[in-house]
């Protein structure tokens, strides 16, 4: 109806001049501006199309990434397995929590939150905080692990409110004979800044994957880490789990099986007591490394989980030396555990068993008299082997030539450095005239071979070398040491010793344990093993400061001691090395011991027992004690003023020998 | 004019704009289907009150277009008043509180001044053109009135602050102005003082966070996690859609909050992921076929006050979904102005079925001839 109206009603053309002319503006305009939107909603037709057809692939991937979250899982790590398949570092499924700092919005809030929720304590709080304050990006920073499934899910629960916290299930590494490992072994721990930089493996910052730090953990890194497995979830924006899409599960790394014992390796680390010391116990027919026991040591579980900052504080501060491996960074002059050997050297060089020389309390070498520890009257090389006489060692290394002797040293093992998988041994010195020119320019003197004969001057030991020395002497065959397994049994090579001299020094060691020698209480308390040893002291002061027992610790002479069993077809071959034990008499007990439980395990056992009694408890009950007693004193520092630690004494007495 | 001929319906509803109508329940209809996605396959709280919402609001434009446009030119000075009034209003009551105010609650509902103001300052300027006789068209008298009338509210709008609805309100009434037959070098020497005033009021007129929005816009990869994310987000949902889309309910960046604002101004988005380029044509279609109703509703208008009040609020519509769209695909900074029927949002759905209205108003009766000077 009313567009009726319109076009057939054309009024008054006069007055609308100026209106027709507008309206043909407008219509011209109008036309114009529909003309625009028109050109406009083609472009954003046009733009649309680019951005979902030419584009769709790139966006499309950039979806993906938004959407989906790959997350690596760590892989479980190789075991270390003994000779007998026995475990000496495992893993243990626990469940952990960790904090990714890039995540964290609040730091402070989120550590207190935490700390509430996992019962830390302050000093865990602390550890973390400067953790996170020294991490960067996402390298993790472990709050805790090993925790029970009901703190597990408090924390889970509550991850809405806790950006960049990360609980997890997952595997932490597990050393069941703890302390007494952990020189050999090593520890684990999360991959630090620079460990990531070299090569930035996203699988170092995944939360809970941990490589070897130290010892053999840290040396066959390559064979234990295994393979990641990954899982592909989807995520929110603000990464909150949604659905898991794929799993792919990890390779678990491969064991290594070394040729240790840790049965045995674990009684001689708790059979070293309260002392600072080592025991190498090696396979005489293998020369694979049964024990390489060294004490006090860390315990290398609490260093896997972190370590707080008093623990390590109270390994640092201790004159023990917990972190360093004595049995192959200890270095000590042999003493008279060289004579056996240099009688050996004597024997090969054409001296006869039967050759005797007069110690009258000492003796005359060149122009001068040198003393003996005692008066010992016409000596052999047997009586000078078991009484330890050393006026024959003066008298012969002087006739022989200490070149030689030094030579013969050498080949069984003394200043070498043996292929072991381990970061670092200290190999010491063999004393020789053409060694001291070349040192110290100085000229090779009399008393220079006077002090090197009887393992004294400038000669210096580690224990594994010393057991070593002490197998290739009882075999004759050159044994190597290793820590490996062997696929198939190593078939040594023969020194070229006669079975004659080897025969009668094997006695003569026997000697020294089962007969008139210095030794007598190293009897091995069983009815058909014979032990042969040899026993040694190493003065660590002039006499002057002291007598080497009745002094300060520090200033107490070291006790050695090498032996192997039975004397007359060596099995094992051990070397024991107290420090500042006062005296050989601290270490034979621990050898006898030790090898005692090769062979009765019961009857060592029962003689451990008690004596832990006396200690204060196994390895572990102590250091938990030491510690808390520590942080104590720290705490509440004693009015008196801080008692002096330096006092360990051995309990057993000390007993006379070079 | 047929369905007014057929017994059975009766007249006041049969009269109705049905076609129009369908392509308004098809456009509001996707959006609340999309809004269901958006809400993780829900109609609350997004899709069910958004066809309330629309349904209410059709039933306003319906009752608006029951007046005749000569109504509303009796009124455009008063409504002019009053929505000027609110502004005031709004900015006093925001003085008072402490802060920028820009809604007025009336309990019932709660009231946008500033949305209102876009449909009116075209019904004004509108109004003041009609008026203006022919011969002073290029006179000054023919500039500084339409100026001081967008001047009001654009400085209150702008105190609040609100650039985009500002600049909206301004571009509205001088659309008016241009259809209307100002001379054309004023537009082009305004467009030309614009170029050279923008940077200045881009750096002493604009609040930081505005600033923030057109440097992102200029390079929104500079900040992805900041400023950049809601239009490199958007741009991810749309490009991965691709032709045919994810599918209904499969959009991730959506649903797994990646896409900031999917429900509201970045509704396209959340379509264009699920629905693809297809759903974008045919949302674009759907804009096309109600602007080119509202130009032809202008044409067909047989007074000048209706050609331009037409044209303008077809324009004023246009303003909404341009702008929406080219923020959306990373053309132009993120203002917060939402995409017409399809975002969930009430102060707008009323603007712009406001708009529909009046223009309802002017299709049914657009007239006589060269009415403009028999009213």
């Amino acid at each position: 109806m009313i567009r009726f109206r319109r076009g057939n009603k054309r009024s008054k053309p006069a007055r609308t001049v100026s209106g027709a002319q507008q309206e043909f503006t407008f219509t011209r305009r109008a036309l114009f501006v529909g003309g625009v939107q028109g050109a406009l909603g083609l472009a954003l037709a046009g733009r649309m199309a680019y951005i979902s057809l030419a584009e769709n692939e790139r966006y499309k991937l950039l979806s993906e990434s938004n959407r989906v979250n790959l997350t690596l899982l760590p892989p479980r790590r190789g075991w270390f397995i003994d000779r007998y398949g026995k475990p000496i570092a495992d893993n243990r499924a626990d469940f952990r929590v960790d904090i990714i700092p890039e995540r964290v919005t609040d730091k402070q809030a989120t550590v207190r939150e935490l700390a509430s929720l996992l019962d830390l304590s302050d000093e865990d709080v602390t550890r973390i905080t400067k953790e996170l304050d020294e991490k960067s990006g996402f390298q993790p920073v472990q709050v805790a692990s090993g925790l029970d499934w009901e703190r597990y899910a408090a924390v889970s629960v509550r991850l809405p409110d806790l950006p960049g916290v990360s609980p997890r299930q997952g595997f932490s590494r597990r050393y069941p004979a703890g302390a007494a490992v952990g020189h050999l072994i090593g520890y684990v721990g999360t991959a630090n800044k620079e460990e990531y930089d070299k090569n930035k493996d996203p699988l170092l910052i995944t939360p809970g994957f941990k490589i070897g730090k130290d010892g053999l953990e840290s040396a066959f890194e390559d064979s234990l880490k295994g393979k990641p497995g990954a899982k592909r979830v989807e995520v929110t924006a603000t990464g909150k789990i949604v659905q898991e899409l794929t799993t792919r599960s990890d390779i678990p790394g491969k064991p290594v099986q070394l040729a240790l014992d840790v049965d045995l390796h674990h009684y001689a680390a708790r059979r070293l007591g309260r002392e600072s010391g080592s025991v190498v116990v090696i396979d005489c027919q293998t020369g694979g490394i049964l024990t390489l026991a060294s004490m006090p040591s860390f315990d290398p579980n609490s260093f896997s989980d972190g370590i707080g900052v008093s623990e390590y504080a109270w390994l640092q501060q201790d004159d023990h030396v917990p972190l360093r491996n004595k049995a192959l960074k200890g270095l000590y002059p042999p003493g008279s555990t060289v004579k056996p050997m240099h009688a050996m050297a004597f024997l090969q060089e054409g001296v006869k068993p039967t050759d005797a020389i007069i110690c009258g309390g000492g003796r005359r070498i060149g122009n001068r008299f040198f003393n003996c520890w005692g008066n010992h009257g016409r000596t052999d090389m047997a009586r000078g082997i078991y009484q330890s006489c050393d006026s024959y060692f003066y008298h012969f290394a002087q006739e022989v030539g200490f070149e030689k002797v030094a030579a013969f040293a050498h080949r069984l093992g003394m200043g070498a450095e043996f292929p072991l998988p381990v970061t670092s041994q200290f190999y010491g010195t063999v004393p020789s005239p053409s060694w001291k020119q070349e040192k110290y320019g100085e000229p090779w003197r009399t008393y220079d071979t006077v002090n090197a004969s009887i393992g004294q001057g400038y000669y210096l030991a580690n224990p594994l070398q010393l057991a070593v020395m002490c197998a290739r002497l009882a075999t004759g065959k050159n044994l190597m040491p290793h820590l490996i397994m062997d696929q198939e049994p190593p078939k040594p090579e023969s020194l070229g010793f006669k079975d004659e001299h080897i025969a009668y020094v094997r006695s003569a060691m026997k000697d020294v344990v089962n007969g008139p020698g210095t030794a007598g209480r190293a009897r091995l308390p069983l009815d058909n093993v014979l032990l042969a040893g040899k026993t040694g002291t190493a003065q660590v002061v002039s006499l002057s400061v002291g007598d080497g027992k009745n002094t300060r610790w520090k200033y107490r002479d070291h006790g050695l001691f090498i032996c192997f069993a039975p004397y007359d077809n060596p099995r094992y071959a051990c070397a024991a090395v107290i420090e500042h034990g006062g005296g050989s008499g601290a270490a034979y007990p621990v050898a006898r011991d030790v090898l005692t439980y090769l062979y009765d395990k019961r009857k060592a056992m029962d003689s451990l027992l008690a004596l832990e009694k006396q200690w204060g408890g196994d390895i572990q009950q102590r250091m938990a004690s030491d510690l808390a007693l520590f942080r104590a004193r720290r705490d509440n520092p004693a009015p008196d003023g801080p008692t002096s630690d330096g006092d360990t004494a051995s309990s057993q007495p000390a007993e006379q020998t070079t | 004019m047929n369905a007014r001929s057929n017994g059975i319906v009766p007249a006041p509803i049969a009269e109705l704009p049905w076609k129009l109508m369908l392509l308004l329940f098809c456009l509001a209809g996707f959006g609340a289907v999309v809004l269901y996605s958006a809400a993780g396959g829900s109609l609350l709280p997004w899709a069910a009150p958004h066809l309330l919402r629309f349904t209410v609001a059709l039933g306003l434009a319906i009752g608006i277009s029951r007046f005749s446009p000569d109504f509303w030119k009796k009124m455009t000075f008063p409504i002019y008043g009053a929505v000027l009034a609110m502004l005031i209003l709004v900015e006093l009551l925001g003085q008072i509180g402490g802060g920028s105010q820009r809604w007025l609650n009336l309990g019932v509902i709660t009231l946008q001044p500033s949305e209102l103001m876009k449909p009116t300052i075209v019904l004004t300027v509108a109004l003041f053109f009609d008026r203006l006789p022919a011969s002073k068209l290029h006179s000054f008298d023919a500039i500084w009135p339409p100026l001081v009338l967008m001047g009001f509210p654009s400085a209150l709008v702008l105190l609040q602050p609100d650039l985009g609805t500002t600049i909206t309100i301004v571009a509205g009434g001088v659309v008016v102005a241009f259809m209307a037959g100002l001379p054309m070098r004023l537009f082009v020497g305004a467009g030309a003082a614009l170029a050279v005033l923008a940077p200045l009021a881009f750096f002493f007129g604009l609040q930081p966070y505005q600033q923030r929005r057109v440097t992102t816009f200029m390079d929104p990869s500079a900040d992805p996690l900041g400023a950049g994310y809601h239009v490199n987000q958007s741009a991810i949902a749309i490009g991965s859609g691709g032709l045919w889309g994810k599918g209904f309910l499969d959009g991730t960046q959506s649903h797994l909050n990646y896409l900031p604002e999917g429900h509201t101004d970045f509704v396209f988005a959340t379509m264009a992921e699920e629905w693809g380029l297809v759903g974008g044509i045919a949302i674009l279609i759907g804009f096309a076929l109600l602007f080119s109703w509202g130009f032809r509703v202008a044409l067909r208008s047989n007074t000048r006050y209706g050609k331009l009040v037409a044209a303008g609020l077809t324009t004023t519509i246009f303003f909404y979904v341009s702008i929406n769209l080219m923020m959306v695909m990373g053309l132009a900074p993120v203002v917060g102005i939402p995409l017409p029927f399809l975002s969930h949002g009430g102060s707008s759905m009323l603007t712009i079925m406001i708009c529909i209205g009046l223009i309802m108003s002017i299709d049914r009766k657009p007239g006589r001839r060269g009415g403009a000077f028999s009213s």
